[in-house]
Parts: C-alpha cells; structure tokens; sequence
C-alpha cells in the first residue's frame, strides 16, 4: 500500500451555522432556472452559442417580426423529460404552452412563451444530504420549458438602452421546489444537486457565472408551530452557490428584525449585492404583476407517449446517487469520498478510468484525485476535462506507488513533471533514475553513514527517548534521495538502532 | 359579471393601449358582454371532458435542434430607429 495519504480536499458549504433565529421557522423555496444546451434556440433555429457579438444570433423569430411563428425544438422537449425521469417526476403527457404577457424592451414579442396549467414535468423529488450525515427528501412542485428574454445594457450609453437579443429564444427549465428547505445551508445543498444533476444528464453545462444556472430564492418566516406560510420575499441576482447562501442568511437576518420590530414583511423582488452582502429591494414595478397567460394559439399541445419516455429512460446515464452507492459497496469509500466523486460525472469517470483494470486501489485513486489532482486544476484554474494528467496517465502513476517502485513524496514530484507535460511517468521514473531503493545491502549502507554521523542521537534514542526514529528516517531518506522505500527503511532502522 | 370604468382601465393599461374617458364605459359594457358570454359556457357541463388547449385537434410538430439561420443583423436592424454598436436603442429603461 501507499505510504503517501493526502486529505481530501474540502469542498463546498460553509461552516456558518443556520441562521434559524430563533422565535422563528426559516421557510425556503427555490425556482432554479437551467439553460438547456441545445445548439439553436426553443422556437427558431438561431445559435444559443454564448459570448457572440450583439444581436448576430437574432433572427426573425426571436425579434417576434410580424408573420413569424415558434416551432419547437425536439432536443428541448427530450432534456425536459430526462430531467423529470432523473428526479422521479411525473410527466406531463400532454403539456401546453403559454404566453405570459409584460412589457419590457428586452422581450420583443410583449410576452414570453411559457407553460402554465400544465406543464412538460410535475411533481417530483430529489434527496439532499444535510450538514449532520441525515438524509433529506425535497419535493419539486413542477419544471417548464420556457423562453429566455434579451439582456438590457443599461450603463453603456448615456440616456438610453442598449438591447441585445442573442440570449432571447434560449431555452430554459425553470424548476420550482416546494417550500421544504429550512436554511441556508439546505437550499445551497439543494441547488448543488439540481446542478450536479442537470450536468450528469448532460442537459445544462451548470455554468453559473455566464448565467446558464440561476437560482431566486423565496423565503420567509413564520412562528415555530404555525401552520401556513410567513410572507414571503424573493431574492434574484445571486449567481454563485456561495451568494445564493449569504443572500439567504442575510435575507433571514432582515425579516427577523422586521418582524421582531412589530412590522410586517413585504411582499417584493429583492436583489442580492455582493459587494456589500445584502439584498435591497428592486424599485417595485408600477404594476403588481399580472400577466394574464392563457394557450399560445401558434403553438399546439406537445404529447408524449410511453415508448418515448421508455426509449429516454434506457439512455439515461447512472445517476449520482446510485453512483455512490454503488462507491462505496465496490470500492468501500466512505459516505464523504463516494459523494464528492460522484457529485460531478467527469470527476466520476476520470475515478472509474483510473480504478477500472484493478491495479490501482480505490482509496488511492480518489486521495490523489480528490487531493493533488484537484488541488493542481485550482490552482491553474483548470475544469478535469482540461487537465493535462488524464485519467490513464495518472493510473500509470499510482501503479508505480502500489508496486514500491516509487515512494509517494516522489510520485508527487512526478506529478508536476507529468503536469508540465515532461512525459509519462514511466519515462520519468526511467530518465531521472528515481527507481525506489529496495536493496537491502545498499540502504544498510547508507543507515551506517548516518548512525556513524549522529553519535548523540543515537546515544539518546537508545536511552529511551523514541520519537528520535523520525529524525533518522528523515536523515537516511535524504540520503537516498528520496528513493528509500520508507517502509523499509523504518524496519532496518529500528534493527540496527536496538541497544 | 360587469366590468367597471377603473378596471377597463386597468386592463387598457396592461396591453399599453390609450383609451380616454369616454370610450370607458363603452368598453366596460362591451367587455362585461364578452365576459356574460363566458359565465353562460361556465354553465355548460364539463365534467370528464378533457380541456382544450388549440382548435386544432393536433399535437405539436417538433423540429430537429439544427442552426440554420445566419446573422442577417444589418438586415434586421434596418428597421430600428436607433441602433449603436451592434444594439438595438431604446428610451433608458429605469428598474
């Protein structure tokens, strides 16, 4: 076995303790939207690619030109199912579109292509795992497809917008949960395994930053014991999972002082700043809403039969937490190391790859994956996918320290070299003669030199003082280069040290 | 049911149409007519009929996810009154 154990690295949700405040039962819901990733767009057949110049990737369809009509995207539909297939949701067998109607620049059209009444997915459930090890089931009310708007520029020129619609027509999933998260901390878990999920699937690259993963969280507050639900206000503008957090925090903070102050919360769109970590309230819109949806006449009823759903749920990946399970009955990892490698498929795969002929044991794989591998892709800002140690190089790595031709502290060096692209770690190993000393004869020789150099230490340690043996396996490893098979070297020390 | 002159009002102002004082309460009559007619199909029996969503009697024709169209900007934005680097101008939209 290794002699190298690296920690995992530590991952994700702070350690910040629930805000429950108290007098009060934190309540939480979250509408996520997530960015399917088709290559054109749910009713035209534009690009949906991210980062184009203004308006090249509008056509007549998104602008809502007179005489234009939707047509559905088939790919769009085929993610909307995997993804209730994914969460055990039901499915909408006949779902119907939906015009929900405002004005606002970016959305040409004067409404939005959504669904209403029904609905392409319905309820359904996902489990998050909570702070304490406990198990959790969250309820999913419904998810729709729907269309994204344009984006408004609005700091660009002086006393007008700027409006670019390569974003309107974009498809999204807007995934709505029941009232069933209780802090912080359970929505972020939450968001997490939604984003985990939508990625496994393959139907949303969960990029949060080019706002293809959105979260807005409703919350709000209510006596413990009290039966129906607190007012509530909903947070927009987060787009990490760390502000998704603080807005929350922050937000439950708020409403606990307004409340205990004798006031009432108001009902209203509030939006997350994270340069001072707080969330203000947007200027309420002249209007409350209403946006009078009723059946887009363009579009007609999409049905979905048995064979298709049948057909999708035979082509759907492992998911996570089969996948983890799976984790830690094969390959005996524990609940933490099964779900940090399965909480994302490439991570997963790369593990698999690395385990898969068993010569490399799983608990070294997943400490030097979930320790040096991650620690160099965060240090150069680099996704797995892009790392320059592939899955059957790192293997070729890790085979060498399961078969003693290389200590663990050399292996690390290996790693850099490999990591620069210096080549395999077999040629490196053969190159810089870093083959593990396990001669007997040559390592006694070496322990020698260093008895014969250290007259007091040997003196002291033979008068009972033990944990001196450290100091003489550092000296005799130096001494060899780091090539000493350290297991070994304990041995033979311990012998030729005995009064 | 009959609508009022400040809900006609209301309404007008969602789908940003102008309609002046005296044209109120001839749509409030006329729209409180639309919305009888509805009440009377509210009478009619239902009950395990599936609700329709399009005339049609179809489902949805779906298409395949292929990009096909090109950027046709300078075409498009022939018609905008305003357009500068690439956007569309419009009055400053304030939230």
């Amino acid at each position: 076995m290794a002699s190298e154990n690296s920690s995992p690295s530590s991952t994700g949700t702070s350690a910040t303790a629930n805000a429950q405040s108290g007098a009060w039962e934190v309540v939480i819901g979250l509408e996520i939207h997530a960015q399917l990733a088709t290559s054109s767009k749910i009713f035209s057949a534009a690009s949906t690619a991210f980062g184009a110049e203004p308006n090249t990737q509008a056509c007549a369809v998104d602008l809502g030109l007179p005489g234009v009509l939707p047509v559905l995207n088939r790919e769009a539909v085929r993610m909307a199912v995997c993804f209730a297939l994914a969460t055990d949701a039901e499915i909408g067998r006949r779902s119907v579109f939906a015009r929900k109607n405002y004005f606002y620049p970016d959305l040409p059209k004067g409404y939005q292509i959504s669904q209403m009444a029904l609905p392409i997915v319905g309820r359904g459930k996902v489990e998050i795992v909570l702070e304490d090890g406990q198990k959790k089931s969250i309820g999913l009310t419904r998810a729709h497809l729907e269309e994204d708007a344009g984006k408004s520029l609005h700091d660009e020129f002086n006393d007008m917008t700027g409006i670019d619609l390569n974003r309107a027509g974009t498809p999204l999933l807007e995934i709505v949960s029941e009232p069933d998260l209780r802090s912080a901390a359970e929505a972020v878990a939450y968001a997490r395994k939604i984003h985990a999920l939508v990625r496994y699937i393959g139907i949303c690259d969960g990029n949060m930053q080019e706002g293809s993963f959105r979260c807005d969280a409703n919350v709000s507050l209510r006596r413990w014991g009290q039966q129906e639900l607190g007012t509530r206000t909903e947070v927009k503008n987060v787009n990490s999972f760390r502000f998704l957090e603080r807005a929350i925090e922050f937000e439950i903070e708020r409403q606990a002082d307004v409340l205990e102050s004798g006031q009432a919360v108001i009902q209203e769109t509030r939006l997350y700043d994270a340069d001072r970590d707080e969330t203000r309230s947007m200027r309420s819109k002249e209007e409350a809403n209403d946006y009078r949806y009723f059946p887009d006449p363009d579009l007609l009823p999409v049905e979905i039969d048995d064979e298709y759903i049948e057909s999708l749920r035979a082509g759907l990946p492992e998911l996570p937490d089969a996948r983890a399970q799976r984790y830690r009955e094969d390959y005996a990892l524990s609940d933490y190391d099964a779900g940090v490698l399965t909480s994302d498929r490439a991570t997963a795969d790369y593990f698999e790859a690395v385990v898969t002929d068993g010569r490399v044991s799983p608990k070294l794989a997943n400490n030097w994956l979930a320790g040096e591998v991650f620690a160099r892709l965060n240090r150069d800002n680099l996704e797995l996918a892009d790392s320059p140690v592939d899955a059957s190089a790192l293997a070729g790595l890790l085979i060498r320290i399961e078969d003693n031709t290389i200590s663990g502290k050399i292996a690390k060096q290996l790693l850099d070299d490999m990591w620069a692209g210096k080549g395999s770690a077999d040629d490196l190993i053969e190159a810089g003669g870093l083959r593990q000393i396990t001669d007997t004869g040559a390592l006694e020789s070496m322990i020698d030199a260093v008895i014969e150099e250290n007259p007091g230490q040997v003196a002291e340690y033979r008068a009972g003082k033990d944990k001196l043996l450290g100091f003489f396996v550092g000296k005799a490893m130096k001494a060899s280069q780091g090539k000493a098979n350290p297991a070994q070297l304990n041995e033979l020390l311990r012998q030729k040290l005995k009064p | 049911m009959s609508l009022t002159p400040e809900e006609v009002e209301k309404i007008a102002h969602l789908a940003r149409l102008g309609v002046d004082d005296a044209e109120l309460a001839e749509y409030a009559g006329e729209l409180s007519k639309v919305l009888g007619l509805v009440e009377l199909m509210n009478a009619a029996e239902t009950e395990g009929i599936e609700p329709m969503a399009h005339p049609g009697h179809a489902s949805n024709r779906l298409r395949d996810d292929l990009v096909t169209e090109s950027d046709k900007r300078e075409l498009l934005q022939q018609a905008a009154p305003a357009v500068e680097k690439g956007l569309f101008l419009v009055p400053k939209v304030i939230e």
